[in-house]
Order: C-alpha cells, then sequence, then structure tokens
C-alpha cells in the first residue's frame, strides 16, 4: 500500500493533515443480522426465499399451462384473458427468481466486507523496454521504411476502404435530393377534389353548410395503390368546409379562390405537420391534434392560437361543367412546415 | 288435460302462469307494438302534442316557432334526426349555459321525444330518424367503417372512439356508450362544435360501417389494460409514477441493509 499511493486514498502519510483533507473514516464495525444470530430467523428468511422461488416456479408452470389450455384464437375478450394470464405468469416467474435471489443474499449468505486493494497499472520498467523493443523490431522486420511503394499502396488501400461503407450510407440519405418536390403536390389546374378513403369525387351541391369533407386528388384507383401514393397523398390532402359567405372574410387577391363559401386548406400544419382536421363548426376553428395550433377557417386559415407560424396554405377551387369541384392551379405555397430552402 | 288439473293447486302453478302471462303480454306487445314515430308517419296529433311540448320546455331559448336568435340555432329545417339526438341523449333540454351541452339522464320518455321530434320535423325538411336496418352494426364492414373513422372522425373521437379535448372546455365525447341510433344521427346532423357528415360525403352505407367498427371497440383491446386508450398522457403517467416508482423501490430494497 506505501509504494502505491493513488487517487482513492485521501489520506496524507505523512501525518500534517490540512483543513481540506478529511481522515479516512474506513469501514464501520460489522454488525451481524439477525439471521446471524438467532437460527430461527435463519430458518424464518430460508423459508421465505424457498416460498419466493416456488412462486416463481408456480409462475412458469401456471404461463405453459395457459399457453397451451386457452384459446388464442376466439373473442377479443378471450385473447384478453389468455394474454392476461401468460403476462402475470411471466412476471411473476421471473420476479419470483429475483425476489428471491436478492433476499437470500441479503439475509442468508456472508455479509462480511472485504477489502481488495487496487494496484497501480503502470508496467515495470523492464517489461516497458521490452514492448518498445518488440515494436521496433518488428517495423524493421516488414521493412516499411525501405519499400516505399509499398507504404503508399498500404495507407491508400486502408484511406479509401471506409468510402465503400461512407458513401452509400450518406447517399441514401433521403433517397434523393429533389428538394423542389417540396413545393409542389398533386393538384394541377382542372383536377377534381375527391373524397378520402373512397375517391368518389366530390360536387359543390353535396357540401351543405357546417360540413367538412375529406379531400384527396382524384386519380385513378391504380395510382391510389401504387407505392408512391402514401407519399403524395401526405403532401396533397386538403380539408374543405361550406361557410355561411357572409362568415367568410376574404382577402382581395383570393376572393375568387373560393366556391360560393366552400373553402379548401392544406391540412398539413405550417408547425412540423401533423394533420389538421379537428374542425370546431360553430367557431370555424380548426385545430392541430399534436401541439394545439388553431386555425380560423373563415378568416384565411390564419393562426390564432398554438405554435405555428403561418396561415394553411389555400387550395384555390372552382366548379367545371358537370358542377364537381375542382382545383384551379396547385396551393401558390409549399405546404406544411418551414424548411431550408422555402422562400419565407 | 287431467295431469294439468290435478296439479292446479301445486306451489309451482301461479309462478308458471305469471311467467305465460308474461310471455304472451310481451309477444302481443312485440307483435302490435306501433314502430317509433318519424317524420313521415307522424300524426297530426303527435305534431300538436310535439308542439305544446315544445312550447313548455324548449320556446324559452328557441322561440314560440323554433326561429333562434343571434346565440341560439333555428330548429326550421334540423328535422327529426336531431331532435331525437339531443332530446334522447338528454343533451337538451340544456341545464345550464356552459362551452358545450353534456350528456345526463333524459328529460322526456320516447313517446315525447318522438312527439317532439315530429313537430320539428313539420317545420320544415331535415333527416329523418335512420332505421333500424341503417343502424345495424351486423351489416355493416368494420374495416372499411375503420378507414371512413381515420379519416373523419379520429383525430377528435380519437382512434378507437375515446373521445377528446377540443378548444375552450369544449370536448369530443368517447363513443362507446353511445346507441347505433345516436351515432348515425351524429354524423347526419353534426351537433354542436361537430361538423355534419351528409349522406354524400359518408354515404349511408358508409355509416353503418363506421357504426360496425365502433361496436366492435366496445369489447375492448386485446392487449390487457389499455388504460382508457388515451395514449402517451394516461401511458406516460402510469410508466413514471407507478413504472418508475416501483423500480426505485427495488433500488433501495436492494441497496438497504437486512435488520
Amino acid at each position: 500500500m506505501s509504494d502505491n499511493q493513488n487517487s482513492t486514498d485521501l489520506t496524507k502519510q505523512d501525518g500534517h493533515d490540512s483543513l481540506d483533507r478529511f481522515q479516512d473514516p474506513g469501514i464501520p464495525a460489522h454488525k451481524s443480522r439477525m439471521a446471524d444470530r438467532d437460527p430461527k430467523a435463519a430458518k424464518r428468511a430460508e423459508t421465505q426465499v424457498v416460498i419466493l422461488f416456488t412462486i416463481s416456479i408456480i409462475g412458469t408452470i401456471g404461463m405453459l399451462v395457459a399457453f397451451f389450455a386457452l384459446p388464442q384464437n376466439t373473442s377479443i375478450a378471450g385473447i384478453r384473458t389468455a394474454n392476461l394470464i401468460i403476462g402475470l405468469g411471466l412476471a411473476f416467474a421471473l420476479l419470483g427468481i429475483g425476489l428471491a435471489a436478492v433476499h437470500w443474499a441479503k439475509t442468508l449468505m456472508s455479509d462480511h466486507e472485504h477489502v481488495d486493494e487496487r494496484h497501480g497499472q503502470r508496467s515495470s520498467d523492464t517489461v516497458r523496454a521490452e514492448a518498445v523493443q518488440a515494436l521496433t523490431e518488428g517495423a524493421q522486420d516488414s521493412g516499411i521504411a525501405r519499400r516505399g511503394v509499398l507504404k503508399g499502396a498500404v495507407v491508400t488501400a486502408l484511406a479509401l476502404f471506409p468510402l465503400a461503407i461512407a458513401v452509400p450510407l450518406v447517399a441514401e440519405v433521403g433517397g434523393d435530393w429533389n428538394v423542389s418536390k417540396f413545393r409542389h403536390t398533386l393538384w394541377k389546374p382542372k383536377m377534381r377534389l375527391a373524397l378520402d378513403p373512397s375517391g368518389r369525387p366530390i360536387k359543390a351541391e353535396d357540401v351543405t353548410i357546417g360540413s367538412a369533407f375529406h379531400v384527396i386528388p382524384d386519380v385513378s384507383e391504380e395510382v391510389r395503390t401504387s407505392h408512391e401514393w402514401i407519399s403524395e397523398k401526405a403532401k396533397a390532402i386538403v380539408l374543405m368546409v361550406r361557410l355561411d359567405p357572409r362568415d367568410l372574410k376574404e382577402a382581395e387577391d383570393r376572393k375568387g379562390w373560393s366556391y360560393d363559401g366552400i373553402v379548401a386548406y392544406s391540412k398539413v400544419c405550417t408547425h412540423v405537420g401533423c394533420p389538421v382536421a379537428l374542425y370546431e363548426q360553430q367557431t370555424h376553428h380548426l385545430l392541430c391534434p399534436c401541439h394545439q395550433s388553431t386555425f380560423d377557417v373563415a378568416d384565411g386559415a390564419k393562426v390564432v392560437f398554438g405554435p405555428a407560424k403561418r396561415p394553411l396554405p389555400q387550395l384555390p377551387i372552382t366548379v367545371d361543367d358537370e358542377g364537381y369541384l375542382v382545383a384551379q392551379s396547385d396551393f401558390l405555397e409549399p405546404v406544411g412546415p418551414s424548411y431550408w430552402e422555402r422562400l419565407k | 288435460m287431467k295431469a294439468l288439473a290435478a296439479r292446479r293447486h301445486h306451489r309451482f302453478a301461479p309462478v308458471v302462469l305469471l311467467l305465460l302471462a308474461l310471455l304472451v303480454t310481451g309477444g302481443v306487445y312485440a307483435a302490435f307494438a306501433p314502430s317509433p314515430a318519424s317524420a313521415d308517419t307522424a300524426s297530426t296529433e303527435d305534431i300538436e302534442t310535439g308542439q305544446k311540448l315544445f312550447q313548455a320546455n324548449c320556446a324559452t331559448c328557441h322561440g314560440p316557432s323554433a326561429e333562434g336568435s343571434d346565440t341560439v340555432p333555428s330548429l326550421v329545417g334540423v328535422g327529426a334526426a336531431a331532435v331525437d339526438f339531443q332530446v334522447s341523449t338528454g343533451r337538451m333540454p340544456m341545464q345550464m349555459e356552459a362551452p358545450q351541452a353534456i350528456e345526463k339522464p333524459r328529460q322526456f320518455n320516447e313517446e315525447q321525444t318522438a312527439q317532439l321530434a315530429a313537430y320539428v320535423a313539420s317545420l320544415g325538411a331535415g333527416p329523418a330518424i335512420p332505421t333500424d336496418e341503417q343502424v345495424d352494426a351486423a351489416l355493416g364492414d368494420p374495416s372499411n367503417g375503420a378507414a371512413v373513422f381515420r379519416t373523419n372522425c379520429a383525430m377528435c373521437h380519437n382512434a378507437v372512439g375515446a373521445g377528446g379535448a377540443l378548444s375552450e372546455g369544449k370536448f369530443a365525447p368517447a363513443l362507446w356508450d353511445t346507441s347505433e341510433r345516436n351515432i348515425y344521427q351524429a354524423m347526419q346532423t353534426g351537433p354542436q362544435s361537430m361538423p355534419v357528415f351528409n349522406d354524400m360525403n359518408i354515404t349511408p352505407d358508409e355509416k353503418r360501417d363506421v357504426i360496425s367498427y365502433l361496436v366492435e371497440q366496445r369489447e375492448g383491446s386485446a392487449g390487457g389494460l389499455d388504460l382508457g386508450s388515451l395514449g402517451p398522457v394516461s401511458e406516460g403517467l402510469w410508466v413514471w409514477i407507478v413504472g418508475m416508482g416501483l423500480l426505485i423501490g427495488a433500488a433501495v430494497w436492494i441497496g438497504a441493509k437486512s435488520s
């Protein structure tokens, strides 16, 4: 101990304790437990441990019995009961072992403190010298200092190899780097508005006052079942409502964007992109379920509460010859939350 | 017959007779009971009684001829479905001014509700009370119902119909105890904050699919304790208070010395 003065030992060897040092109080005196003093208590503790192990045994057997005995494919209530019993069996099986082991160790196993001294990690000077010697000899033996081409080849090979992992990793991020697709959705001029999820086109006369319609672009069944649809739909979803034209406040430049009190707004929140769809038809407020951003549908979907910063983009709509609602164009600004390349 | 006559003083005879009598009365009633009144079949008598009930109980707010005011909706053209929904769930008559009229024990019995509905339906055409077939969950397709529900209803009423909060004290109620007829009527008439989902938006068949999906949810989840199906709020509370509490308790117990 005296020649290995290390950082865990705070006592000073020279006997001059300064004020900011304290005397190591050492290990407190050993106190014997009830089970050490009284054989009856030891017997009791043993019984308790046995009971805990027995609980585990019963749990395992119960779980196995339930697994085979209870039908798994009947009613929901049946599956629930089976799950419950299997789960409780598993829980007791493991908990019994854990509690028993801890209780056993605490009450019956030896609780005398033992001290293991820690030794310095530095090797002896002889060993260190030998190690350096071995490395130097190895380097000389390989001849890397003499063979310049070999040196260049090994360095190049080692330096290049990480690219084989890094390049695909970086290139696969996000699939492609075409940021401009965030600016556009499936909507285009004369495209009909259709119902989500059935895909039925919507006639203006069907949108009664107080209604809320969840709208997708009118595309073929084939497109709607394709792999790309889900990401296109995620950008193009629209919530459409009809208000009493007297309640509707419209900006001068957007007067032509609604049809007879019917307004359509992007359903993607401008905060972090959740679907904003909780529509209160009496207040005309549209709520986002994620962070409670609230938009006033009667007033250009401007933000009246919450963390969103911009109003929801409006989809300009009109009707075609057959009375179906159609888009006048795509959204005139990118939908959804802000991103780096967005201008405002 | 003789065996019967011999046992007429048996001590169970009155019980058997009573059961028979009940069975016959019930059977006859079921066969001849009047079907619930709807706007089409309501008699003028129903409408007149309904009008009297309306004058006594509803006219204070909705006006003597149900025309409403700036703050109270007009009932002309809301239809029998709206009246049946509001009155049979006890939401109307309203108890007090509140952010939202809440469900409470109904104040009118079925007959009175039907009379009120007949009166309001006579004021202007509106959605009628759905037929039993229209709301029969067994005839619906729960999987299509789930898709329709997810798009149109789940954001307010929760993915399994557990309900959720709206703004300023309003809320979307849980749908587990709502009757099939009331669910249909709510979609059709859009009570209070709820938007209207007319038959062109969600077709009658799709409405029945939604009902079928919701009826399936009444069985609860197969995964054990669903904690109200409220998602991260109740689950977080459970994990942080009960789960972490147990872990801390176990750590303290393991670390403590045995006495």
